[in-house]
């Protein structure tokens, strides 16, 4: 069924090549000359403020870095951020994926409200939810608590972690349920029937059927968000820059601090580094996964 | 009412009210940027006087179209940048396969893994002395770069659901390879080309690490725009709604039109 054009075949190895080379080229300089770059600068002495005092330095960079306190409760606060935000949009984001997938009036228009936050750009989103929604005093939070008795929360200095949660959430939830919805169009309505006539509930046919179904894309959506959510920035960028003292600063913002306002390349370079290895733990896995997925 | 129309009934309910409930930040903002300043800080209210003064403000003061021109420029440059460099790479993989095929998709995959923030300093000092930094044209190049893996992806699997038979009977009348991509290919796969770029049009429009970190006052798109409304100086919720509510307008419309396309691109095939 796939096999190639006949005619394509005898032209030979030379086309591809040729059609692939500008694509393959261009990746490949994307990716080869930053990287050895950051590598290299790693493992330099090399601070933006002192010029000319740039030498090679050895493994000091990472000695510092992983000495840094910085560092590991820049770590903890990147696995929170993910941790949490996977769990919400994961596990919501498969319950709303069942209820969006039941016939009711208005439907279409339903599922293009939920999906609306995923298309809103970053930096809108965090300040509309920083201001208009969760400003201890004038935001609708505040308002809302108000109107049941209770003390409004002051989101962004009591709970700031929490806080950038919930904007990440809100914009990846229907990402995950957009996902998870177009993997439930392929479940078998006949299984469902055949199950319900055997007397198996709702819940039942959820837990042994739909969710069997939808482990890969479940799988799919986790590790796609992961290679995203280790790299969350602008949020914290608008919000809280990363304060109050380090609570919301993620190993992104870590960097980014230590590269762009305290200059100091090396280091930057290493946490960098860092961030290039904790990603492709991942990458593997989606890699390997994307990869049988070709086989069929 | 029966029991099914019931539950039926209830169902509805519960959907509408969690589309309510998590659609509600987009429709509080539109409805913000239609408040004076004092309204938009006011106890929340349905009920007030519609003003499109802060629509008139954003555009007199900061030059919102500046920042819209940026973002419009970087981000259909960067596509159709992506789209010319990935269709003939995407043709030759999905018609022409080698046993190599396989593994450069993966690659081009894994180049997408690739964190931007590991690469930020290098990127930064590279642009800083060739004077790329806070230019369009860095910015474009930076994301059509960054959305090339995924472009050639979705053109890949678009490409692959073509039946073969169609672009053999061309070549069985005398097409070439360019007549056979011009007069079949594209017009045949016009659709999924266009969500792809659609696609990759929401991807470069919304992209805020790159667009903060490499530009500044010239070629600052929108996201970078906006996030100038953190600063602390005071609280202009009524602007910074109406601006936010013409940068995600267009491509809230570009998302709702390609969502089920966007499901292939965005898990690289691997739910369709």
């Amino acid at each position: 069924m796939n096999k190639p054009i006949a005619s394509g075949r005898k032209v030979g190895g030379l086309r591809p090549l040729a059609l692939q080379g500008p694509a393959v080229t261009l990746l490949f300089l994307w990716m080869i000359v930053p990287l050895s770059m950051t590598v290299w600068f790693s493992l330099q002495r090399y601070n933006l403020l002192m010029p000319g005092m740039d030498e090679f330095d050895g493994l000091t960079n990472y000695r510092y870095l992983f000495t840094d306190p910085a560092l590991w409760s820049s770590m903890i606060t990147t696995l929170l951020l993910v941790g949490w935000v996977l769990v919400i949009t994961v596990v919501g984001g498969t319950l709303l994926a069942v209820l969006f997938q039941q016939e009711f009036f208005g439907r279409g228009i339903a599922r293009v409200l939920v999906i609306s936050p995923f298309f809103v750009m970053p930096t809108a989103s965090a300040l509309v939810w920083k201001n208009l929604m969760m400003h201890p005093s004038n935001g609708v939070l505040a308002w809302l608590a108000g109107v049941f008795g209770m003390e409004p929360i002051n989101w962004f200095s009591s709970l700031p972690l929490t806080s950038i949660v919930i904007i990440v959430a809100w914009q990846w939830l229907p990402f995950a349920l957009l996902i998870l919805l177009t993997a439930m169009q392929s479940l078998d309505e006949d299984q469902v029937e055949a199950a319900r006539m055997d007397g198996a509930g709702p819940i039942a046919v959820f837990f042994f059927i739909t969710l069997p179904h939808l482990k890969r894309a479940i799988s799919v959506v986790i590790m796609i968000e992961m290679i995203f959510l280790l790299t969350v920035f602008a949020e914290i960028f608008v919000t809280t820059s990363g304060g109050p003292g380090l609570a919301t600063t993620n190993l992104a913002y870590l960097i980014y601090i230590r590269a762009l306002l305290d200059y100091d390349v090396g280091l930057a370079s290493a946490g960098g580094v860092v961030a290039i290895v904790l990603a492709n733990i991942v990458a593997i896995f989606l890699v390997r996964m994307v990869a049988k997925n070709l086989e069929d | 009412m029966t029991n099914s129309t019931l539950r039926r009934f209830g169902i509805g309910l519960l959907a509408w009210a969690v589309a309510f409930v998590i659609f509600f930040p987009i429709f509080w903002m539109m409805l913000t940027g239609f408040k004076t300043e004092a309204d938009a800080i006011a106890d929340p209210s349905l009920i007030f006087p519609p003003t499109l003064d802060s629509y008139a403000e954003v555009q007199q003061r900061a030059d919102y179209f500046k920042f819209a021109l940026n973002s419009v420029i970087v981000s259909f440059g960067s596509t159709i940048l992506a789209l010319l460099i990935a269709i003939p790479s995407a043709y030759s993989m999905a018609f022409l396969p080698t046993k190599r095929t396989k593994g450069t998709l993966l690659w081009m995959l894994s180049t997408k893994m690739l964190p931007p923030v590991g690469v930020l300093v290098p990127i930064y000092l590279l642009f800083r002395d060739t004077g790329l930094l806070d230019t369009r044209t860095g910015l474009t190049i930076v994301y059509t770069l960054m959305n090339l893996p995924i472009v050639v992806w979705m053109l890949y699997t678009f490409f692959k659901d073509l039946p073969k038979d169609i672009l053999e009977a061309g070549r069985m009348d005398g097409a070439n390879t360019l007549q056979e991509v011009w007069h079949l290919l594209l017009p045949l796969t016009l659709p999924g080309i266009a969500s792809t770029g659609l696609l990759s049009v929401i991807l470069s429009w919304n992209e805020a690490f790159w667009s903060l970190n490499l530009t500044s006052s010239q070629a600052a798109p929108l996201t970078a725009y906006i996030a100038s409304f953190s600063s602390p100086e005071g609280l202009f919720w009524a602007k910074l709604s109406a601006a936010s509510t013409m940068a995600i307008a267009p491509i809230l419309v570009f998302g709702w039109l390609t969502q089920k396309q966007m499901v292939r691109g965005l898990t690289f095939g691997a739910v369709k």
